[in-house]
C-alpha cells in the first residue's frame, strides 16, 4: 500500500502540465489572457508566486478602488480579479500557485517546458509571461544567520499552519498578516507571541481588536515596541533575542515567522535570455513577442516605446498576443475574428453563454 | 506658477540638481521616476499609494513637509533603514514651499 502511495506521489510530481499558453503570472493580465485564449480555443495554465490569484490587486491593494477599467466606473481591485476569474472560468485555467518559474528550456519540437522553483515541470509551445513586476519575495530581517534558519524554524510565508498547533510561534510583524496570522494560530492553540517595533498596527480595525481581545485574555503574548536583535539555535532554531523598548529578553520558541511584506523582484525571468531593459522586457508593439520567439511578455513587466503600465492596456496587449499565438500553435490554420456578442462563448466544460434570439412573430395575423 | 530646485542624492550617492513643476499635481516620487534617479520597478512600486515604501527618502533640509498621514506612518513603522528624518516621496506634493529641499533616496527595499 505504501509503494503504491510514494509510487503515485513519484508519478505526480515527474507528471508533465501540458498547455497551450503557459502563463506566468496571475495578475489581471494573466486572467484576461485566458478568456481571450479560450475565445480562440487554447487552453491556459498559470503558474505565480502569490498562494492566490490576482497579482497586485489581491497582494498590495485589494480594497483600493480602480477608476480607469472600461466600463466600470469604479471597482476595488479585489473584486476585479473576482470578476476575471468569473469571465474566464468556462475556459478552465490551471494554476500552479505558490512557485516561481526559475527555468525555461526550449526542447526539440520548438515547445518550452518551464520548471517552478519546486520542480513542478509545464510544457507549452507558447509562453506568455504577464509577470507585473516580477515575483513576490517576502522582505527579510537583517540578521546574521537568518539563512541557517530558513525552513528550520524560520518561515516567511504560512503554507500549513497546522505545523504550528501547540508550538511556540513568534510573529513579527505589524500588517494585516501579522495580525490575521496571530489570530488564527491563536485559535489553534499555538502559543503566539507577537513582536512589533512600534505600538500602533497597520491593519483592518476588527483584526486589531481582535488582538487586543486575545491580548487581555492571556491568549497572546505582544511585545512592542520591540525588535528581534539575534537569532540562536542548534540545527533547528531555539531562542530569539529581543530587545524591548532598550531591554534586553530572550524568548525560546520553536519558530519564528517574520512578516515584513512581500517586494517583487524580476528574479529569475531576468536570465531567461530575454532583451531586458529599465526591469523590463522589450517587446514589439505588432504582437508584443520578445526576442525569443514563442515567448511573449504583456502587461506591467513589458516595454516599448510609449508603454505605460495601465491595466487596460495590458488586456489590449494580451489579446493581440492571443492571436500570434494561435499561429504558432495552429501553423498554416486560418482564424476567423469573432465578436462575442455575435458568436457568444462556448466553454470548455461544455457551457454555452449567448444573445438571446429575438423572436419573429407576425402583428398582422 | 513656476519650478522649483531640488537636490536629490540617488541610491548610489550621486547628488542631482533638478527642477520640479509645481502645476502638474506631481508628488516626490513621480518626479524622482520622471528623472529616472532610481531604476524602474524598483520605486513607486504600488503607484504611490504609501503601500510598499520603495519610494522612502531621508529629507535632510529643514524644509516643513505636510503632516504624516496614518497610512504613512504604518507602512514606515513596518519597513527597514527607517531613520527619524524618512518620508514616503509618494506622499508629499511638490509646492512652491519646497524650493530648495535636499533629499537622499532610501535602500532598494
Amino acid at each position: 500500500m505504501l509503494i503504491i502511495f510514494k509510487l503515485l506521489v513519484f508519478l505526480k510530481k515527474k507528471k508533465m502540465i501540458k498547455t497551450d499558453i503557459l502563463i506566468i503570472g496571475a495578475g489581471p493580465v494573466g486572467l484576461f489572457t485566458v478568456f481571450e485564449a479560450g475565445l480562440l480555443k487554447l487552453r491556459c495554465h498559470l503558474i505565480d508566486a502569490l498562494a492566490q490569484p490576482g497579482g497586485q490587486c489581491s497582494e498590495i491593494y485589494p480594497k483600493k478602488p480602480i477608476y480607469d477599467i472600461p466600463g466600470l466606473p469604479e471597482i476595488l481591485a479585489g473584486d476585479l480579479t473576482k470578476n476575471l476569474l468569473e469571465q474566464c472560468k468556462q475556459f478552465e485555467p490551471g494554476f500552479t500557485l505558490g512557485e516561481r518559474a526559475e527555468n525555461i528550456e526550449k526542447i526539440s519540437d520548438g515547445s518550452f517546458t518551464v520548471t517552478t522553483n519546486k520542480g513542478t515541470k509545464h510544457n507549452a509551445p507558447v509562453i506568455a509571461i504577464a509577470g507585473g513586476l516580477g515575483s513576490f519575495e517576502p522582505r527579510k530581517p537583517a540578521l546574521e544567520n537568518l539563512d541557517i534558519f530558513e525552513d528550520k524554524g524560520i518561515n516567511y510565508i504560512i503554507k500549513d499552519p497546522e505545523i504550528y498547533r501547540n508550538k511556540k510561534v513568534i510573529i513579527a510583524g505589524g500588517g494585516d498578516s501579522a495580525l490575521d496570522w496571530t489570530i488564527y494560530l491563536a485559535n489553534i492553540n499555538a502559543e503566539v507571541t507577537l513582536i512589533h517595533r512600534r505600538n500602533e498596527f497597520r491593519g483592518a480595525l476588527d483584526s486589531v481588536e481582535k488582538v487586543k481581545e486575545l491580548k487581555n485574555n492571556n491568549k497572546i503574548r505582544l511585545i512592542t515596541p520591540a525588535e528581534i536583535t539575534k537569532i540562536e539555535g542548534n540545527e533547528r532554531l531555539q531562542k530569539v533575542t529581543i530587545n524591548n523598548d532598550g531591554n534586553t529578553q530572550v524568548i525560546e520558541t520553536d519558530f519564528l515567522i517574520p512578516l515584513f511584506g512581500l517586494s517583487p523582484k524580476l528574479g529569475p525571468i531576468s536570465e531567461w535570455g530575454l532583451e531586458i531593459e529599465k526591469n523590463a522586457i522589450k517587446v514589439d508593439t505588432y504582437d508584443y513577442q520578445t526576442n525569443i520567439s514563442g515567448i511573449f511578455a504583456v502587461g506591467d513587466i513589458n516595454t516599448y516605446p510609449g508603454k505605460l503600465k495601465l491595466i487596460l492596456c495590458g488586456f489590449h496587449e494580451a489579446t493581440l498576443m492571443c492571436q500570434s499565438a494561435y499561429k504558432i500553435i495552429h501553423p498554416g490554420k486560418k482564424s476567423i475574428f469573432k465578436y462575442t456578442t455575435v458568436s457568444g462563448i462556448t466553454g470548455f466544460d461544455g457551457s454555452r453563454k449567448e444573445a438571446p434570439k429575438a423572436v419573429v412573430k407576425s402583428i398582422n395575423d | 506658477m513656476s519650478d522649483i530646485n531640488i537636490t536629490i542624492t540617488d541610491r548610489n550617492g550621486e547628488k542631482h540638481n533638478i527642477e520640479a513643476p509645481t502645476d502638474m499635481a506631481m508628488n516626490l516620487m513621480e518626479v524622482i521616476r520622471m528623472y529616472e534617479l532610481a531604476d524602474e520597478g524598483t520605486i513607486g512600486v504600488c503607484g504611490g499609494m504609501a503601500m510598499c515604501a520603495s519610494c522612502q527618502c531621508y529629507i535632510i533640509s529643514n524644509h516643513k513637509l505636510p503632516e504624516m498621514q496614518d497610512e504613512e506612518e504604518a507602512m514606515l513603522s513596518e519597513v527597514f533603514d527607517v531613520k527619524e528624518n524618512s518620508r514616503l516621496t509618494c506622499q508629499i506634493p511638490i509646492t512652491e514651499d519646497l524650493n530648495n529641499l535636499e533629499i537622499e533616496i532610501a535602500k532598494e527595499i
